[in-house]
C-alpha cells in the first residue's frame, strides 16, 4: 500500500502538535480492509433475526413459535418467556432525581410492548436468510391499548398510561434553582420587577442519530467465558454492565469495538441486541450474529432530542438580561436506556450560555410515551439549550428594537472577565467571544450581505436574504468525576492510558477513549511523538479492546482529547521521567544533569553525548545495568481524572434565501469561527466542525422522525428520514481562534460537538430574519417548504396543517387516537 | 439455485446462488469481500456501490444473477496490483474525505464513476454525482475537496506524476 505521507520527522521536525498530519486510520478504510463488526465469521455461527412488535402499545397474549422453529435452516426461537428469569432490565446509569420512576427495561418484551419497534421474539438460524424468512412465521396475540403519544398530553392527569403499573407518565421532576444553588439571585424578583419579559415555547424535534454502519454484534462462548464484538462507541462501559444486568462475571466476559461506522450517541447504549445475543449465544453454546437493517436501526436504535421548551427572558429597556426561566418537557419514550433522563438535564447548566444571566431557574420533567427511548445524540442536552437561548435573544432583541448581535455583546462575559462563573455554578475557564465574533463577521462579509439585504427588502424581491447568528459555548470533556457523582452519573469521568516502550524503539500506546472516526490513532501519535520524541509512525495506538485496553471509560461527550488526550501525555511524562533514571544511570550522571529534548537524554554542557529514549528501551529490556532503585521498565500508565469540564465556544453566522414564493431555504452562506483551545491536529479539528455542522444543519432543515396517530414511525427508513446528501448542504468557512483551556496541560477543547450544538439556531434565526418584517415570528423545525410557506401565508410557526395526523408537536387539527394538545391548552405542561 | 460465473477484483468465480440473492450478499457472504457493506434497505444510502462492467451500480439492487457474465470491481479492486492508489483513494487521505469511513467505499466507487463520466466537474456537480451516497460524519465537504483533487491529478498529463 503507498500512502503520501510527508518526510519522515527529522531532528529539527516541527512540532507534532498543530501539524495537519493525514491520518492512519485510513489505509485500511480506503482499501476496504476494515474489520467491520458484521464482516465477521467464525466456524458454526449462528444467525439472529428479530421480531418486533407492529403495535405500539399492547398486552402480549400468546407468542406461537412452533411455526417458525419448522422453518427450514432454523435452529431455535425464543419469545420474552424464554428468557423472562434471567434478562434482567437494561441499565439506566442516570437516575436525576433520587425518587426517579425508572419502569424496567426487558431486552425482550415478555407481559407487554411499549414501542413500534420492540423486540418480541428471537430467531435463530443457520444462515441471516433463513432467519430473516422465519420472523414472519411468528404469531403474536397483542391485546392493544391506547398508545400514549403526545408528551404535553401525557403530563396531565387527563391521560391514559405508557406503563399501566405506574401511577402517571412522568418519570422525575428535575429542578436547577440558582437562587435556591446560592449561585444566582431570586428569579421571580428577577422577571416581576423587569421592563421587558419574552415568553416562548419551542419545539426542539426528535431526531435519529442515523450512523451510517448499522449496529451489528457477534458472541462467541468458549467454556464459561465469553468475547462479544460490538458497533459500540462503549466497550468498556458495556462489559460492566453486561455483567451486572446478564450475571454473567465481569472477568469472564471479553468486549471488543473493532472499527465502529459512526455513533453520534447512537451507540452510547447498552441495547436490548447485544444482551440477547450473549442470552442466545450462552444458551446454546454457538457464536451468534446480530446485524440490524437500516430499518431496524431506525426504529429501535434509541432517539435523540425531542423537547418541547418554554423558555422566559427578562431584560430591561437598554437590553441588559435580568432572568432566564426554562421549563422543559422531554419525551423519555417508553423505557429508560443508559442516559435517557441525564441528557436532557445535562442541559440545564447551559441554558445562561455566555450571557451574564443574575438570575436563573430551570425545570425538566421527563415523561413517557410509547414511543423509541430518547438517549444521547451528539451534544446531548446542549443543542437544545443553544437552541432555546439563542433562539429567544433574537425574540428578545426584536422587542427591544436592537440589533441581535448588538444585544449579545451587551450581555456576553468579556474576555478579561475570565475564569467566570456562571449563574448555573460553572467556572468558565477560557474564552473570548469577542475575537470569535469579529472573524466570523469578517469571513461570512457581513456588511455586504446587510446591504444585499436591505436592497432586496425594498425591492420586494420574492427571494428574501436573512443573517443568523449562534454565540455559543458549551460543557464538554465529560467530566469530572466527583461532579458526575453530585449529579448522581453512575460512573466517573476519567480516563487511563498506558505507554509501552518496546526494546527496538517502536511505542505502543494503550487508550481507554474509543473511537469511531474520530481519529485517535492519528492525534495520539501526535501527542506521543512531541512527548517522547520518537516518530510519528513509530506510535501505535490500541483500543477498543477490554483485554488489551483494560481500563477505559470510551468516547463521547466531546472527552476523548481532553480527558483521555491528557491521561496519554501524563502517562508519557512518566515514561520520560522513568527513563531519565535509567540514563543518568547508564550515562554516569546526575539526573538533574539531563536535558530531554528530541527524544534524547544529554549531560548539559557536554556536548557529543547521549542516549536516545529507544536506547535507553533497548537497554531496560536487557536490564543489564540499571539503577538499584527501580523496576526494570520504563512504561507507565496515567488515569486522568479532569478538575473541570471543557467549554469550547465560537460564533457561527448563517446568511439565508428564502423563497416567499414556494417556501423554499436556501443556506447563502455559512460562516463560523470555532475556539477549541490549543489545535493539536486542524485536518480533524475542520473536519469534525464540518461533520458537526451537518448534523446541526440537519436538524433545522431537514430531519424529524416522526410517528402517525397509532405510534408507527413513519420516518422508518432513508427514504423518509431525511439524512442530507453533500446537494442538501452548502460550503462552509470555517477558522479558529485560540484561547487556551487552563484546565488541561495541552490547553485543548473538546470539537466533536461543537459544530451540531452551535448551528441549529443560526439557520433558524437566517430564516426567520429573512422574513420577520413579512410577519413571522417562528417557523417549527425542519424548516420544510411546506412550513415556510404555511407560516409566511397563515401566521403561526407553519408547523400545525403539516404535523396534522401525526405526534409532530402542535397538531391543531389532528386524527389522534389520543388527542394532541394545543400549545395554549397547558402552557408549560408542569404546574 | 442458479449458477453464475462473475470476474470480481479480477478473480473469476462460478458458484451457485439463490435467485433472489442480491449482488452485495454475494460479494460479502459467499465471496468474503466484505469492503463493500451494507447501510440500509432501502437503496438509499450507497454505501454498497461497486462497479458493474464499468458503470457504478448500488449491488443491493442488483441481483447476483444479473451480474452472470459481467465484471464487478470493488473497493478492494481499485488499487494496482503492485498496491499504488487510485487517485480517488489517494485524494480522500490526503482532503481527510473520510471519518468512520464506512461510507467510503460506496463513496469511492461512486466518485470514480462520476469522474470517468465528467473529468472536469464544478462543485455543484460533485455534490449533485455523489448525491446518491450519504455520508454522516464529514459534512461532505473534504469529499467534494478530494473528487476535485482526484479530477486534478487525473486529468494532468503523465509526466507530472512521474516528476514526483
Amino acid at each position: 500500500m503507498t500512502l503520501t505521507e510527508e518526510p519522515r520527522t527529522t531532528e529539527t521536525a516541527q512540532p507534532e502538535i498543530g501539524r495537519a498530519r493525514r491520518r492512519k486510520e485510513d489505509a485500511r478504510l480506503i482499501t476496504g480492509r476494515t474489520t467491520w463488526t458484521d464482516n465477521m465469521v467464525l466456524p458454526g455461527m449462528l444467525h439472529l433475526s428479530i421480531v418486533r412488535s407492529p403495535v405500539a402499545h399492547a398486552r402480549i397474549g400468546s407468542v406461537d413459535v412452533s411455526a417458525a422453529r419448522e422453518a427450514p435452516g432454523v435452529v431455535a426461537v425464543y419469545s420474552g418467556r424464554d428468557f423472562a428469569e434471567e434478562q434482567g432490565s437494561l441499565p439506566c446509569a442516570w437516575p436525576v432525581t433520587p425518587d426517579m420512576v425508572n419502569p424496567g427495561h426487558p431486552s425482550i418484551a415478555v407481559e407487554e410492548v411499549n414501542h413500534v419497534g420492540e423486540a418480541v421474539a428471537v430467531i435463530v438460524a443457520r444462515s441471516k436468510a433463513a432467519a430473516a424468512d422465519a420472523v414472519e412465521l411468528v404469531d403474536v396475540d397483542y391485546a392493544v391499548l391506547p398508545p400514549v403519544l403526545d408528551m404535553e398530553q401525557a403530563s396531565t392527569q387527563d391521560t391514559d398510561l405508557c406503563h399501566a403499573h405506574l401511577e402517571s407518565n412522568t418519570s422525575f421532576h428535575f429542578v436547577f434553582d440558582a437562587g435556591d444553588a446560592g449561585t444566582g439571585g431570586d428569579t421571580d424578583e428577577a422577571f416581576s420587577g423587569a421592563d421587558v419579559v419574552v415568553s416562548r415555547r419551542f419545539v426542539n424535534q426528535r431526531l435519529i442519530p442515523a450512523f451510517m454502519e448499522p449496529r451489528s454484534v457477534v458472541v462467541q462462548p468458549q467454556g464459561d467465558n465469553y468475547t462479544m464484538w460490538s458497533a459500540t462507541q462503549i466497550p468498556h462501559i458495556l462489559r460492566v454492565m453486561l455483567a451486572m444486568v446478564t450475571g454473567v462475571p465481569e472477568h469472564k466476559l471479553r468486549v471488543i469495538a473493532p472499527d465502529v461506522g459512526g455513533g453520534f450517541g447512537g451507540k452510547l447504549q447498552v441495547t436490548p441486541e447485544e444482551v440477547l445475543a450473549l442470552l442466545v449465544a450462552r444458551r446454546l453454546g454457538k457464536p451468534v450474529k446480530y446485524t440490524e437493517t437500516r430499518s431496524e436501526s431506525l426504529m429501535s436504535a434509541h432517539h435523540g432530542r425531542d423537547q418541547i421548551q418554554y423558555v422566559d427572558v427578562a431584560a430591561d429597556r437598554e437590553g441588559n438580561v435580568k432572568g432566564l426561566r426554562v421549563r422543559l418537557l422531554a419525551d423519555m419514550g417508553a423505557y429508560l436506556r443508559l442516559i435517557t433522563p441525564g441528557t436532557p438535564a445535562l442541559g440545564a447548566f447551559m441554558y445562561p450560555a455566555i450571557y451574564k444571566f443574575p438570575a436563573y431557574r430551570f425545570e425538566l420533567k421527563g415523561i413517557f410515551t410509547n414511543k423509541t427511548p430518547t438517549d444521547a445524540y451528539r451534544g446531548a442536552g446542549r443543542p437544545e439549550a443553544t437552541f432555546a437561548i439563542e433562539r429567544i435573544m433574537d425574540e428578545l432583541a426584536v422587542e427591544l428594537g436592537m440589533d441581535p448581535l448588538e444585544l449579545r455583546r451587551k450581555n456576553w462575559i468579556k474576555h478579561d472577565e475570565f475564569p467566570f462563573t456562571m449563574v448555573a455554578g460553572l467556572e468558565y475557564d477560557s474564552g473570548n467571544y469577542e475575537a470569535a465574533t469579529a472573524r466570523a463577521l469578517e469571513l461570512i462579509g457581513y456588511d455586504e450581505l446587510r446591504a444585499e439585504q436591505q436592497r432586496r427588502r425594498e425591492s420586494g424581491d420574492p427571494v428574501q436574504l436573512g443573517i443568523g447568528f449562534s454565540t455559543f459555548t458549551e460543557m464538554c470533556g465529560i467530566a469530572p468525576s466527583r461532579v458526575l457523582g453530585s449529579l448522581s452519573f453512575g460512573s466517573g469521568g476519567w480516563e487511563h492510558a498506558s505507554i509501552r516502550m518496546l526494546p527496538t524503539g517502536k511505542v505502543e500506546v494503550v487508550t481507554g477513549a474509543t473511537p469511531h472516526g474520530q481519529g485517535h490513532e492519528t492525534a495520539w501519535s501526535q501527542l506521543v511523538a512531541d512527548k517522547l520524541g520518537v516518530p510519528f509512525e513509530d506510535v501505535e495506538v490500541l483500543h477498543g479492546d477490554t483485554s488489551i485496553s483494560p481500563k477505559g471509560l470510551d468516547t463521547y461527550g466531546s472527552r476523548s482529547l481532553v480527558v483521555g488526550g491528557t491521561a496519554v501525555v501524563k502517562a508519557a511524562d512518566k515514561v520520560v521521567a522513568k527513563a531519565r533514571k535509567v540514563a543518568a544511570h547508564l550515562l554516569e550522571a546526575s539526573e538533574d544533569d539531563l536535558e530531554f529534548e528530541g527524544g534524547k537524554f544529554s549531560v548539559r554542557g557536554t556536548p557529543g553525548t547521549g542516549l536516545s529514549i529507544q536506547e535507553v528501551a533497548l537497554a531496560i529490556f536487557a536490564a543489564h545495568n540499571y539503577p538499584e532503585d527501580v523496576e526494570p521498565s520504563i512504561d507507565a500508565d496515567a488515569t486522568f481524572d479532569p478538575v473541570n469540564f471543557s467549554f469550547p465556544h465560537g460564533t457561527h453566522i448563517c446568511a439565508m434565501e428564502v423563497d416567499t414564493e414556494t417556501g423554499m431555504v436556501k443556506i447563502r452562506k455559512y460562516a463560523c469561527v470555532d475556539d477549541v483551545g490549543t489545535i493539536v491536529n486542524p485536518l480533524i479539528v475542520e473536519g469534525q466542525i464540518h461533520g458537526g455542522l451537518a448534523q446541526g444543519i440537519a436538524q433545522a432543515l431537514y430531519e424529524e422522525a416522526v410517528y402517525d396517530a397509532d405510534g408507527n414511525l413513519t420516518t422508518g427508513s432513508f427514504v423518509d428520514y431525511l439524512v442530507p446528501s453533500a446537494a442538501d448542504l452548502p460550503h462552509f468557512d470555517t477558522d479558529n481562534t485560540v484561547t487556551p483551556s487552563t484546565s488541561n496541560p495541552m490547553g485543548s477543547k473538546g470539537v466533536g460537538e461543537a459544530g451540531t450544538i452551535a448551528s441549529t439556531p443560526a439557520v433558524v434565526n437566517a430564516a426567520l430574519d429573512a422574513v420577520r418584517h413579512l410577519g413571522v415570528t417562528d417557523i417549527r423545525m425542519p424548516l420544510t417548504p411546506e412550513r415556510v410557506w404555511r407560516a409566511l401565508q397563515t401566521g403561526g410557526d407553519g408547523g400545525d396543517r403539516a404535523a396534522a395526523g401525526t405526534t409532530a408537536y402542535g397538531g391543531a387539527s389532528t386524527e389522534s387516537t389520543t388527542g394532541v394538545s394545543t400549545p395554549a391548552s397547558n402552557p408549560g405542561g408542569i404546574s | 439455485m442458479s449458477q453464475i460465473t462473475v470476474r470480481v477484483d479480477g478473480v473469476t468465480y462460478t458458484d451457485e446462488v439463490e435467485p433472489r440473492t442480491l449482488l452485495v450478499h454475494y460479494l460479502r457472504e459467499q465471496l468474503g469481500k466484505v469492503g463493500t457493506v451494507v447501510g440500509c434497505d432501502t437503496s438509499n444510502c450507497g454505501a454498497c456501490t461497486v462497479h458493474l462492467d464499468g458503470a457504478a451500480v448500488k449491488s443491493c439492487t442488483v441481483l447476483a444473477v444479473q451480474a452472470d457474465g459481467s465484471e464487478v470491481t470493488t473497493i478492494e479492486g481499485l488499487a494496482a496490483e503492485d498496491g499504488t492508489l487510485h487517485p480517488v483513494q489517494k485524494a480522500f487521505h490526503e482532503m481527510h474525505g473520510l471519518q468512520c469511513g464506512f461510507c467510503t467505499p460506496g463513496m469511492i466507487m461512486a466518485s470514480v464513476d462520476l469522474l470517468k463520466e465528467n473529468p472536469h466537474p464544478s462543485e455543484s456537480e460533485i455534490r449533485e454525482g455523489i448525491e446518491g451516497n450519504l455520508c454522516r460524519c464529514t459534512g461532505y465537504q473534504n469529499i467534494v475537496r478530494a473528487v476535485r483533487q482526484a479530477a486534478g491529478e487525473m486529468s494532468a498529463p503523465e509526466t507530472t506524476g512521474a516528476q514526483a
